[in-house]
């Protein structure tokens, strides 16, 4: 598990260290890129900040980096008492909440195991992508593009990696293929953010149809829900 | 100006995060539909890893980036180590441009 972590976190630190480069040449301030990097903590969103702050339009790089980050709200619906059982430590691991540690916590069975791959994850990933960003900014243009070591296929080679054994769960798996067909078509039209959101349509389907019949509210056998996923979502 | 857009992303985005952590306990969920939340969060990895694997900007990624994110899938799938899953999927990537694969 740890070694699991570190080789995602060796990844981030290259992406953490092309971003502190990539900003720092793009004219925003030192302060403002280890800022960002610090209080935003989210990579996609601190890219397109940059160039749409670059561009001249603040605005446009707020609401299109909040829609982009909107995918956290189900996350943490998702893990919730992993983070554990205090306000204390939900308050401060939600700020460590992201796709990578979303997946190391849900790939472990439930209970302490999850809560003790939330905290590696979280703050080890955390750390690489701070010290990633200030590695950048000091190395500025001597940063390789990321691209050339293939660091963008790592990542969702990485995802899927995690996802794998939950797969084996019908309903998940025809949730996920459906999910991932529809946010890949939805991709050249709509705007960044919103493909991805539309995965939860199925899931949200099969919540709203159970909603709206009461009357078998202790819940048909789970192969009911599997077949109403498959067909709301395809 | 630019203090306040990383402020207005850091506050937006935690509140996300905080949101959802927070709303677990508060919503009175039954069981059924708290079996549905990591169908959720499985279903959005799944939409995240696919747009990433095969497009760039809102159009295709070139052919060198979802060949090592298919190697990769392929040694998950037969059980290799994680480090070489990410490993295997970035080398993959790399050699092909390389290559002068796109």
């Amino acid at each position: 598990m740890l070694r699991d972590v570190l080789a995602l976190g060796a990844a981030m630190i290259a992406v953490g260290a092309s971003f502190g480069a990539v900003a720092v040449a793009a004219g925003l301030p030192v302060w403002a890129t280890l800022t960002m990097s610090a209080v935003l903590y989210a990579g996609g969103a601190q890219f397109m900040a940059v160039g749409l702050v670059a561009a001249g339009s603040p605005l446009a790089a707020v609401l299109a980096g909040l829609l982009l980050n909107a995918r956290h709200l189900p996350f943490g619906l998702a893990l919730g008492d992993s983070l554990g059982p205090r306000l204390r430590h939900r308050l401060l691991g939600s700020h460590l909440l992201t796709d990578e540690t979303t997946a190391f916590t849900l790939a472990q069975p439930a209970g302490e195991a999850r809560r003790r791959a939330f905290w590696l994850a979280g703050t080890l990933l955390f750390v690489a992508w701070n010290v990633g960003t200030l590695l950048g900014v000091l190395a500025g243009g001597a940063v390789g593009d990321p691209a050339a070591l293939g660091l963008d296929a790592a990542f969702p080679a990485g995802l899927i990696a995690l996802l794998l054994p939950s797969l084996r769960d019908r309903d998940t798996r025809h949730a996920a293929l459906a999910g991932a067909a529809l946010a890949v078509v939805a991709t050249p039209v709509l705007p960044a953010g919103l493909p991805v959101l539309l995965a939860l349509a199925g899931p949200a389907a099969v919540a709203f149809r159970r909603r709206s019949t009461p009357t078998d509210a202790a819940g048909p056998p789970a192969p009911a829900v599997v077949e109403r996923t498959g067909e709301m979502s395809c | 100006m630019l203090i306040a857009v990383i402020l207005a992303l850091a506050a937006g985005t935690y509140g996300f995060r905080l949101a959802g952590v927070l709303l677990r306990d508060r919503l009175d969920l039954p069981d059924w539909s708290r079996r549905l939340l990591p169908v959720g969060a499985a279903a959005l990895l799944a939409a995240l890893a696919a747009t990433a694997a095969v497009t760039e900007a809102g159009r295709f990624a070139g052919w060198a980036r979802p060949a090592g994110v298919l190697v990769g899938v392929l040694l998950a799938w037969r059980r290799v180590p994680f480090v070489l899953v990410v490993v295997g999927a970035a080398a993959t990537t790399a050699v092909l441009r390389l290559l002068g694969v796109a």
